[in-house]
């Protein structure tokens, strides 16, 4: 008898496939961006494609490339009564569309008394490794997540990746929904159909008594390398993926960190000023006395992405530097 | 100017009515405020009042209209219920927006005004977004975004007009040109000689007209809105007009050259208007003053409904952050 071979995808196939999902059960879900629709390829890294050959170029539409016209009309859009998703082809990008972010979609609810909101999600892909340099690389989650009225989302696998689309594009607030350039490619555990992973729920993919290793996006790769190489060492390591960074799921990290005494935070933004130190104070609170050892982070050096493989390398938390962070709140 | 026929005499009055409630408004806010009733920055509107008064006239209530800081010509024009309109002034529980805006973020949605931004600019990308939706829902609603000359200089507005040019959106874009950005004389700020020639970059209908004229006004809104409505797109309507009482409550206008601003005052629409409506026999001076009186003693019961209405409880902070309350 042949086993039955679990069906895979990438993570870029897992987005196609909830962004055609949510275009299919509610017709208010439109898709706006550079280079979006079928004509236009259907987006540069084709999680939009087969969209507006599916659904017509009226609800998927690709735009100039201006990403203020383009993050100003997803949220006129919501306002409209639509549930817009907009792609910001880059996370560097995002900075060009801020006021329509941070001034307007994550604010109308609460300036208006509630009488308007923005049920609208932003797509944006970024991340390190390709040697595209200082402005096509940059992890900034944490602008967002700092930013009141937003609620952001980072997932590691392709499932995860189209449960949680689903529940930002339903979800009546604004949300960034972050995705990593390299997890595009990377195959993993299909997702089922309609299945949605609900917002602000951490995940623990691997128990452990030892430390606790909290992350998300791209690093959880590396993080989950690392927990399987300690492992042979005989540290064993817990390892939490974040999946929604805004608003934090307190309640299982506290668990987690409860009975290890130990934590390492662990992402590509860079550690200054980043979502791990929110999560270590946090942590340093609740937990002071409990705690065996002060909360570690790792995180991308405090510089620009730079271009050259040899920085490159060094620049991003590597398997190498996030064993080191664990091994030092081992001492 | 537009081929449309003129305004019959009953719409000619609802301009005046919705212009004098305007003047009012500015006047009683800056007293309130000098009296310390009210606590807030304020952006006059004196001198505008015809723009927004002809312009709705044309529109339907569930069309939308966008606005600015200084915007409260915009809202009562467009029919804002004055008790809450004052009330969100003063920082009230009883305001449009719950005292959670205040007035460069006056809301009301059902009096079709969704957004007021405090940023220059902002709000054109926004209106292609509610005309985008409109034209999704066949809704038949148009969009009318207004701003000031200084906008015109910002990148939102040559992103917002190409994208709005591109896809044939519903939208009215209606530059209130009042010869002032802040207190940077037009021509020191802006290179084109006219706004409304940037309509022209972008393969976009334009329209200039005189903003202190009623008719003027109400024929130049009427050929933009009924071009929207039927699909033949957007248009820049470029509104000639003049600022009297400064950016900012408390600027003297000192930037503004005297000769200019006392020729500006000797053209005061308001008056100018109120003289034309009797010398053409569309009314008589009691009926204009019955319809000033009941503005007035309008505008003071909403006051007084203010002034009576509690402060928002301090458990708002938490509330309208997110659908769901934020944690403590």
């Amino acid at each position: 008898m042949t086993a039955v071979k679990a069906k895979r995808m990438n993570m870029s196939q897992a987005i196609a496939m909830a962004l055609h999902h949510a275009m299919e059960i509610d017709t208010s879900v439109v898709v706006l961006g550079e280079d979006v629709a079928d004509p236009q390829g259907g987006g540069v890294f084709k999680c939009t494609a087969g969209l507006s050959d599916a659904f017509g170029t009226e609800r998927v539409r690709s735009t100039p490339i201006a990403e203020q016209a383009i993050m100003g009309a997803a949220v006129g859009a919501a306002l409209g009564g639509m549930r817009p998703v907009a792609e910001i082809m880059l996370m560097n990008f995002m900075t060009v569309a801020m006021d329509q972010v941070v001034n307007h979609a994550a604010k109308l609810r609460f300036m208006t008394g509630g009488q308007t909101h923005v049920p609208l999600t932003i797509r944006t892909a970024t991340g390190a490794g390709f040697g595209t340099g200082g402005q096509h690389a940059d992890y900034l989650e944490a602008w967002f997540a700092h930013t009141a009225g937003m609620k952001v989302v980072a997932p590691s696998n392709p499932a995860d990746a189209y449960g949680l689309l689903l529940s930002c594009i339903f979800d009546d607030d604004p949300c960034l929904f972050i995705e990593s350039l390299p997890l595009y490619f990377t195959q993993g555990e299909a997702p089922v159909p309609g299945e949605r992973v609900p917002l602000g729920k951490a995940k623990v993919v691997r128990e452990g008594t030892d430390v606790t290793v909290i992350s998300y996006s791209r690093t959880m790769v590396e993080v989950q390398a690392v927990a399987r190489d300690l492992e042979k060492q005989g540290i064993s390591v817990e390892v939490i993926d974040l999946r929604t960074i805004s608003p934090l799921d307190m309640p299982t990290l506290l668990e987690s960190v409860r009975k290890t005494g130990r934590a390492v935070i662990a992402h590509e933004a860079q550690v200054d000023f980043g979502v791990g130190a929110e999560i270590a104070t946090r942590l340093h609170a609740d937990l002071f006395h409990e705690l065996k050892a002060p909360v570690g982070r790792v995180g991308a050096a405090r510089s620009p992405v730079p271009f050259s493989k040899a920085l490159e390398d060094a620049f991003i938390p590597t398997k190498e530097r996030i064993t080191a962070a664990i091994l030092n709140v081992l001492k | 100017m537009a081929e449309a026929k003129s305004p019959d005499c009953a719409v000619l009055l609802d301009i005046y009515r919705r212009a004098n409630l305007i003047k009012t408004a500015d006047d009683r806010f800056i007293e309130l405020i000098k009296a310390g009733q009210i606590a807030s920055p304020y952006y006059s509107t004196r001198g505008q009042e015809i723009i927004p008064s002809a312009i709705s006239v044309n529109l339907n209530a569930d069309d939308y209209v966008i606005t600015t800081y200084r915007g409260i010509h915009d809202q009562l024009a467009k029919g804002i219920p004055l008790r809450p309109f004052v009330a969100e002034f003063m920082g009230r529980a009883t305001g449009t927006c719950k005292g959670k805006g205040g007035p460069m973020h006056i809301t009301h949605l059902a009096s079709g005004l969704p957004v007021t931004t405090g940023v220059v600019g902002s709000g054109l990308p926004i209106a292609n977004g509610l005309a985008w939706a409109s034209q999704l829902k066949k809704s038949g609603q148009v969009t009318v975004c207004n701003f000031g000359d200084g906008a015109t200089n910002i990148g939102a507005f040559h992103e917002a007009l190409n994208l709005a040019s591109v896809w044939k959106l519903p939208v009215v874009f209606v530059c209130q040109n009042n010869g002032y950005a802040e207190h940077t004389k037009y021509e020191y700020g802006t290179g084109a000689r006219a706004i409304v020639d940037r309509a022209i970059a972008y393969g976009m209908h334009g329209i200039q007209c005189n903003g202190n004229n009623a008719l003027e006004m109400w024929g130049a809104a009427r050929e933009a809105i009924d071009r929207a409505r039927s699909g033949l797109g957007p248009t820049l309507l470029e509104a000639k007009t003049f600022r009297f009482r400064g950016h900012l409550l408390g600027d003297d206008s000192h930037y503004i050259d005297k000769a200019e601003m006392a020729a500006a005052i000797a053209a005061d629409p308001m008056p100018a208007y109120r003289s034309w409506l009797i010398e053409q026999g569309h009314a008589s001076d009691a009926q204009l003053s019955t319809i000033e009186k009941t503005n007035a003693d309008d505008f003071e019961d909403a006051v007084e409904f203010g002034l009576a209405s509690p402060y928002p409880d301090v458990s708002e902070l938490s509330r309208d952050v997110y659908a769901e309350e934020v944690r403590p």
